[in-house]
């Protein structure tokens, strides 16, 4: 299998976004409308195929852009490309496919802010040619849809008692209202991240809550990057805490030292003194 | 319900509460509410950005793109916008006052792409709010944000403790009690 990656990139980007590294699954990214727009498992399609068309063309436009863009202004840059696609997917969304506009409303003009894009922009796209972004986005894009349709398909059938609207549970059932509100979302995703973790999948889950995730993602190192990116980084941020603790303890000990020898040239000096002392007394 | 600013600041605040119910900004509520202390300081980043970032939204939305029919550029202009204020705030907090940006500072710009920012200028603008409305907006918004991180980062003081089974441990036990926490969020639902 590994030597089929190697062989076709393409592949190995889709492969890669769907399940090795699937934003929303293992990187955790792209929360906010992972929790808000999984409601049902339309929606959650929905919005999961609009991040994805502006994943895409925002992939192959920065990569296109790539050695135009001067690195001091790359990150106003790639918002604005992404702003303006978002505004795109906004109006052909509200032109064509009003119910969706409806539903996911204020979640749609927020693609501006979603993690996985800039992301991708800043760890993939701004390094790679432009037919391997767009394969990269297709493959982030997919799984994000993945990660909303499968969140939706559970919420839908546990608090409606539907799938894609079409009622499944029979009518004695008594779906539970409370999964298609607010409280579902962190239900569900902390259902799936229990599942995860008791099959032993690798998250980054432990890093986003323990090592404190700023929802910076733009600037951040360590945010969108490969699991080895992740790794790396933590590597780095311990050896520099031990190689700062290390040099604090060198110092303390220099200065110790230090204080130790003024203070045996001062016992010295002082001794010399003394027997000078003496020795004009019994002069 | 009527459109008085306290029903608009309780509104904000408590019944559609940015992250229990809304779902915004998620990442630093779930990053940052470790432990109290950087929790609170980002909630009062947040509720310094939020409320001037309304105001300056609301007044650009007005006079600016209103007038000149370009509405649909609001998404790009905003997320601009933005990101230059809190720029801007830095600098003067870092020139006039070092100790707030001392207790500050370190949150300003990882507010830049905090969703709940922009969500709260776009939720203003599809609410009509005028200018001091969207000032009340905006700093319910935030103070309802404080609230909720706060209230997460001492749940998990707590529950650091707790003796949990394996799989539980790190995110799904934070995503478990923010899901408590938004049942009981839900309770305000009744004050609309």
């Amino acid at each position: 299998m590994k030597k089929n990656q190697n062989q076709n990139p393409y592949l190995e980007r889709l492969f890669n976004g769907l399940i090795k590294e699937n934003p929303v699954l293992v990187l955790m990214l792209g929360m906010c409308p992972a929790l808000a727009v999984s409601t049902s498992a339309s929606n959650g399609l929905g919005m999961g195929l609009s991040t994805t068309a502006v994943l895409i063309v925002s992939n192959i436009v920065i990569s296109l852009l790539r050695k135009l863009i001067p690195d001091e202004v790359r990150l106003p840059a790639f918002i604005v490309v992404v702003a303006t696609l978002v505004t795109i997917v906004e109006l052909v969304t509200q032109a064509y496919l009003p119910a969706l506009y409806a539903a996911l409303g204020i979640y749609i003009p927020l693609i501006v802010v979603n993690c996985i894009i800039l992301g991708r922009a800043e760890a993939y796209a701004s390094k790679n040619g432009p037919d391997v972004s767009a394969f990269d986005g297709l493959g982030m894009g997919l799984g994000f849809t993945f990660a909303l349709t499968l969140a939706g398909l559970i919420r839908e059938l546990i608090g409606a008692g539907t799938i894609f609207g079409n009622q499944v549970l029979p009518e004695s059932v008594e779906p539970i209202g409370i999964f298609v509100k607010a409280p579902g979302a962190f239900m569900v995703f902390a259902l799936i991240i229990i599942v995860q973790n008791a099959l032993g999948i690798r998250t980054r889950q432990r890093q986003l809550v323990e090592d404190g995730c700023t929802g910076m993602c733009a600037t951040c190192k360590i945010s969108c990057a490969t699991g080895e990116a992740v790794q790396k980084a933590r590597d780095e941020k311990k050896r520099m805490e031990e190689e700062a603790r290390a040099a604090a303890i060198a110092a303390a000990k220099a200065a110790k030292e230090a204080k130790e020898r003024e203070k045996a040239a001062q016992a010295a000096a002082a001794a010399a003194g003394a027997a000078k002392e003496g020795k004009e007394v019994q002069q | 319900m009527n459109n008085s600013l306290l029903s608009i600041l309780i509104q904000n605040m408590l019944i559609n509460n940015v992250v229990l119910i809304q779902f915004l900004g998620i990442c630093s509520f779930l990053g940052v509410s470790k432990q109290m202390k950087p929790s609170a300081s980002l909630g009062g980043a947040v509720i310094f950005v939020i409320t001037i970032a309304s105001a300056v939204a609301s007044l650009l939305y007005d006079f600016v793109l209103k007038p000149l029919g370009l509405d649909y550029m609001k998404t790009i202009v905003f997320i601009l916008v933005i990101a230059a204020l809190v720029q801007v705030v830095e600098m003067f907090l870092k020139k006039t006052s070092p100790a707030v940006y001392k207790a500050l500072g370190i949150y300003l710009p990882l507010i830049t792409t905090n969703c709940a920012v922009l969500g709260v200028a776009l939720t203003n603008v599809q609410n009509e709010y005028n200018f001091i409305e969207s000032i009340v907006a905006g700093f319910g918004t935030a103070l309802g944000y404080t609230i909720a991180i706060v209230l997460l980062a001492g749940i998990r003081s707590r529950i650091n403790e707790a003796d949990l089974p394996k799989p539980l441990r790190g995110a799904p036990i934070v995503l478990i009690c923010a899901a408590l926490m938004s049942i009981a969020f839900m309770g305000f639902a009744g004050l609309s």
